[in-house]
């Protein structure tokens, strides 16, 4: 029974978001801090180094790390406020089990019987259903201990098939074309090599906003001369000094990218030694593009053919370049292609394996690369082994002590997990940091879905809004509460430290797994003492695979600010800058070219829903909001989801700024107030998407999926756009009064 | 720069505004909010220049003018220098509210706080800056928008030429903070930057839509 126990509102009064809006003991306590610990933020990929001023088991404050050199001290807004998610009045501090007749629907249970109730429910289910009638939910903001355990947990614990993981909503795209196409899925390079590039190109992604830090690095190629392409449907932050801008329109990149290799063909703009030294399928590759003119990819795409060609030229005749890509080009139905199609460029020109020279995704989870490396991903084991491959399977059985047929195979990918729960196939659910109510696609058979689980367990730091349909909620652990490591964007391994005890009766989420596993008779897979233990056991699982762990130790992450995998062996100095010299990772060392069609996104505008829609995110906010939504000073500055839209857009539907209108998709409505700006393209409106119930951009996405990596279109769909009545004032008026103060 | 982040006492680290760099992601008004001398006031100004035509926003620390105006003007006597010359907030005993700084100004620093009464500013993080720390928001600006460090590094590693002359009419200012222009000899400090691209006027080549 896994319905909300009592009124939404109700369990919001309850659990938040509720707003911290200062550190322990209010901004004049004047508490010193007695310890400062190094460590790195708790929110996206880039991993930024901090401090944390700790007092007692409280943190009170930050000072910023200056010795760490990727951040070098600097923050995003995030990074700023992080700390005050700890001391959080929303913090959950015992277990509870659904009760409609307790005050806010839960009632406190002791650990005993919550965990008695989650073993039970597992064993009834599995027993009258089968084993992967029970599915695990998890999430990348977990250290690499963490997400390996959860993987381990799920095989041999839980026995289950049917664990996935919220990187299915970030990373796959990209990680599935950087397999197929150069054998390994990590960044090219470190972000030191940004600096170095003639030209760097940003591919969908609003550096300003997601990834702030990636800025400095990109301000800085500049400063040695550099070019900037800025390839996005609104005209972000950092595309405004861009030397050239692509409006592309949402679902069109894979054309885009086509005529550019189309040109670099043309003009021969080929690095004609590389392609035939380290690779192969060129010739697939360019057959494709054969007719991929920039005149019909300007007719694809919105971007004039002047500016593709101008990219060609820019991009073929440059020594170096660097083209950085996110969620942009990766969140659709042709996320895999896109990639590929970026791909191909590097190849085309050379651009792999050398300083300067690089095509890579930009990570967006906190251990998005980590956290999909060591197995809580349907079809991979740790190291980035392949579920379905009897050789890795083998190693991996090995190290676990267990027989090979006790690891189940390849298991249903999140959002197909989703709907098998809708369709009854899936009766129960344990999930850990992941809010699928607010990050999945078409929210409302989400939550049907939720709705129908005849169990569902939550571990989870806050009661986010896919906890309120909890039977169980087990408090684990916050970032700073447990130490191990997490690896960055760049594939820089790094430690985490532990700065506070859990609070109340929170446990660490290893410990709570730990002890699941031992009440369902599987203790013997899961004899550890420490976190340190469980990295140990990682790094002997990994050794071999990909993702190469082996010669990582926690005392030389530590003294080297971070080593970059693969490190296979101790005393190896780890791998910044991957491919140099040409060689790829597959078996034969070359990498393959793909050859990439255009292909419609899987929904396009039409007489009834005449708009595309572009989802995505504001800097002040993160992912789901589960953290984001409690800190007061995060909230002010971004508070509520808007509608951008341009002001030709704008007029012709009657519309003007702070107006609220509804927005229509095939699978739900909102309303929201109108941003009327001139930064995006007219025929897209964009929603940022971190807010639940009513305010859900996902209200309105699609649940269509790209064929191979399974990942979801949150970057188009087809919607009407309508003026509702009423208006607010979205002008930010915070610094324009005189009082000042604090927002 | 030694361990911590800290300048040694030859070093005289300068402070640096580069409008051109900003994306406006607040990350300075969040931290000013976290220094020691004003705890949970935030002072910065970070402008918003026309949100409807562009993203452009503008950070605006206190410029530490050499001879400041908003000194001159104060009735009460009550906006110090320091010997470094840090031009500090209103004494609190001496200020009366008035907001003549606020109002005379030439970059709009003074902010009023009336739930207090008196007019706190920018500081330049006296407390970390006296240590030869750097201020907040130039430590976690992620853009170098705002910078804090020697004029060696900064020609060591950035482009654009510092100055700290402003002409405001007939008002000569001097500041201790630097702007960044790309020519010093091309006249007043435009915070737009240079535009030097073909597709600003057009980004979206609507030509094609209408």
């Amino acid at each position: 029974m896994a319905r909300p126990p009592i009124d939404e509102a109700a369990l919001i009064g309850r659990y938040g978001p509720h707003l911290n809006e200062a550190p322990p003991g209010g901004w004049d306590a004047g508490i010193d801090a007695d310890r400062m610990v190094a460590t790195h933020c708790c929110f996206c990929g880039q991993q930024c180094g901090i401090k944390l001023k700790v007092a007692g088991n409280q943190v009170v404050g930050f000072e910023p790390w200056f010795d760490f050199p990727f951040n070098e001290g600097k923050l995003c807004p995030k990074g700023v406020k992080r700390y005050l998610q700890g001391s959080h009045p929303d913090r959950l501090l015992h277990p509870m089990e659904r009760d409609p007749e307790a005050p806010g629907g839960f009632r406190r249970v002791t650990w005993d019987q919550a965990l008695d109730r989650v073993t039970a429910e597992i064993r009834r289910i599995q027993g009258a259903f089968g084993q992967d009638a029970f599915a695990m939910l998890s999430g990348v903001s977990l250290t690499n201990e963490k997400s390996y355990l959860v993987g381990k947990f799920a095989r041999l614990a839980l026995g289950t098939a049917n664990l996935d993981y919220n990187g299915r909503y970030c990373m796959v795209s990209a990680g599935a074309g950087n397999k197929k196409a150069l054998g390994i899925d990590r960044a090219s390079n470190p972000w030191s090599d940004i600096p170095l590039a003639d030209v760097v190109w940003t591919a969908g992604t609003n550096i300003a906003e997601t990834f702030p830090i990636t800025t400095s690095y990109i301000w800085r190629a500049r400063d040695h001369g550099a070019r900037l392409i800025v390839q996005d449907p609104r005209l972000v932050p950092h595309a405004r000094t861009a030397d050239l801008f692509l409006p592309v329109r949402p679902g069109t990149d894979s054309a885009l990218f086509g005529a550019v290799l189309h040109e670099l063909i043309r003009h021969n703009w080929l690095d004609h030694a590389f392609i035939e030294a380290h690779t192969n399928d060129f010739e697939a590759a360019a057959a494709a593009v054969a007719d991929m003119t920039p005149a019909w990819a300007a007719r694809v795409t919105g971007v004039p053919a002047v500016r593709i060609e101008q990219t060609a030229e820019w991009w073929g005749t440059s020594a170096t370049g660097m083209l950085l890509h996110a969620r942009g080009i990766e969140q659709h139905t042709k996320g895999v292609d896109n990639v590929l199609a970026a791909i191909n460029l590097g190849l085309a020109t050379g651009k792999y394996g050398k300083p300067g020279c690089g095509v890579t995704t930009i990570t967006g989870q906190g251990n998005g690369q980590g956290g999909r490396e060591h197995g809580h991903k349907c079809d991979q084991l740790p190291g980035n082994r392949d579920i379905s491959n009897a050789d890795h399977r083998a190693h991996v059985a090995s190290v676990w002590g267990c027989d090979v047929a006790e690891i189940p195979g390849k298991g249903l990918p999140a959002l197909e997990i989703i709907e098998a729960i809708h369709d009854g196939r899936i009766k129960g659910l344990l999930s850990i940091c992941f809010n699928p109510l607010v990050s999945s696609p078409d929210t409302s058979f989400t939550r049907e879905a939720l709705d129908r689980l005849e169990f569902y367990g939550v571990i989870d730091f806050f009661l986010s809004e896919s906890g309120h349909h909890a039977d169980i909620v087990l408090p684990g652990s916050l970032h700073e509460e447990d130490e191990g490591t997490a690896t960055s964007g760049e594939g820089r391994i790094l430690r985490i430290k532990a700065a506070v005890d859990p609070p109340g009766e929170a446990r660490r989420d290893w410990e709570i797994l730990v002890d699941i596993a031992q009440r369902l008779g599987r203790g013997q897979y899961f004899d550890y003492a420490s976190t340190h233990e469980i990295f140990e056991e990682l790094r002997l699982a990994s050794a071999g695979g990909t993702a190469d762990y082996r010669g990582a130790t926690w005392e030389r992450i530590e003294a080297e600010h971070g080593i970059f995998w693969p490190v296979p062996e101790e005393g190896h100095p780890g791998t910044p800058r991957l491919y140099e010299g040409g060689r790829f990772y597959h078996p034969d060392g070359r990498a393959r070219f793909h050859a990439v069609r255009y292909e419609p996104p899987g929904e396009v505008i039409d007489a009834d829903y005449p708009v595309w829609l572009t989802t995505g995110r504001v800097v002040s906010q993160y992912l789901s909001g589960t953290q984001t939504r409690r800190i007061a000073a995060l909230v002010a500055q971004y508070p509520e989801p808007l509608c951008e839209m341009h002001p030709v857009l704008a007029e012709r539907l009657g519309i003007t700024d702070g107006d609220w209108v509804t927005v229509t998709s095939r699978r739900g409505t909102m309303q929201l107030p109108a941003l009327v700006v001139a930064t995006i393209r007219p025929d897209t409106v964009f929603i940022p998407y971190h807010w639940p119930g009513d305010r859900a951009a996902n209200q309105l996405t699609h649940r269509v999926v790209d064929p191979i990596s399974k990942m979801p279109e949150f970057k188009v769909a087809a919607v009407r756009v309508e003026r509702a009545g009423g208006a607010v004032e979205t002008t930010d008026v915070r610094d324009l009064s005189l009082h000042g103060g604090a927002p | 720069m030694s361990d911590a982040g800290r300048f040694g006492i030859d070093e005289q680290p300068v402070f640096v505004i580069d409008q051109s760099r900003c994306i406006g992601c607040e990350a300075c008004v969040q931290a000013c909010m976290e220094c020691g001398t004003h705890r949970g006031r935030s002072l910065i100004h970070l402008d918003r220049i026309d949100r409807a035509a562009s993203p452009q926003t503008a950070p605006m620390v206190c410029m530490h003018c050499e001879n400041p105006t908003c000194a001159q003007v104060c009735p009460a006597d009550a906006i110090k220098q320091t010997e470094g010359g840090i031009v500090q907030s209103s004494l609190k005993p001496r200020c009366i509210g008035c907001s003549n700084c606020v109002l005379a100004c030439p970059f709009g620093v003074p902010k009023y706080m009336a739930e207090i009464d008196q007019m706190m500013k920018c500081d330049m993080c006296v407390d970390r800056t006296s240590e030869g720390l750097k201020p907040m928001c130039a430590s976690v600006c992620p853009s170098e928008a705002l910078w804090f460090g020697t004029i060696e590094q900064f020609r060591s590693r950035r482009r654009g030429a510092l100055v700290r002359d402003f002409l405001f009419g007939r008002q000569v200012v001097r500041t201790k903070v630097y702007t960044v222009v790309d020519d010093p000899t091309a006249g007043p400090v435009d915070v737009l930057g240079v535009v030097n691209t073909s597709w600003i006027d057009d980004p979206f080549a609507l030509e094609g839509f209408l």
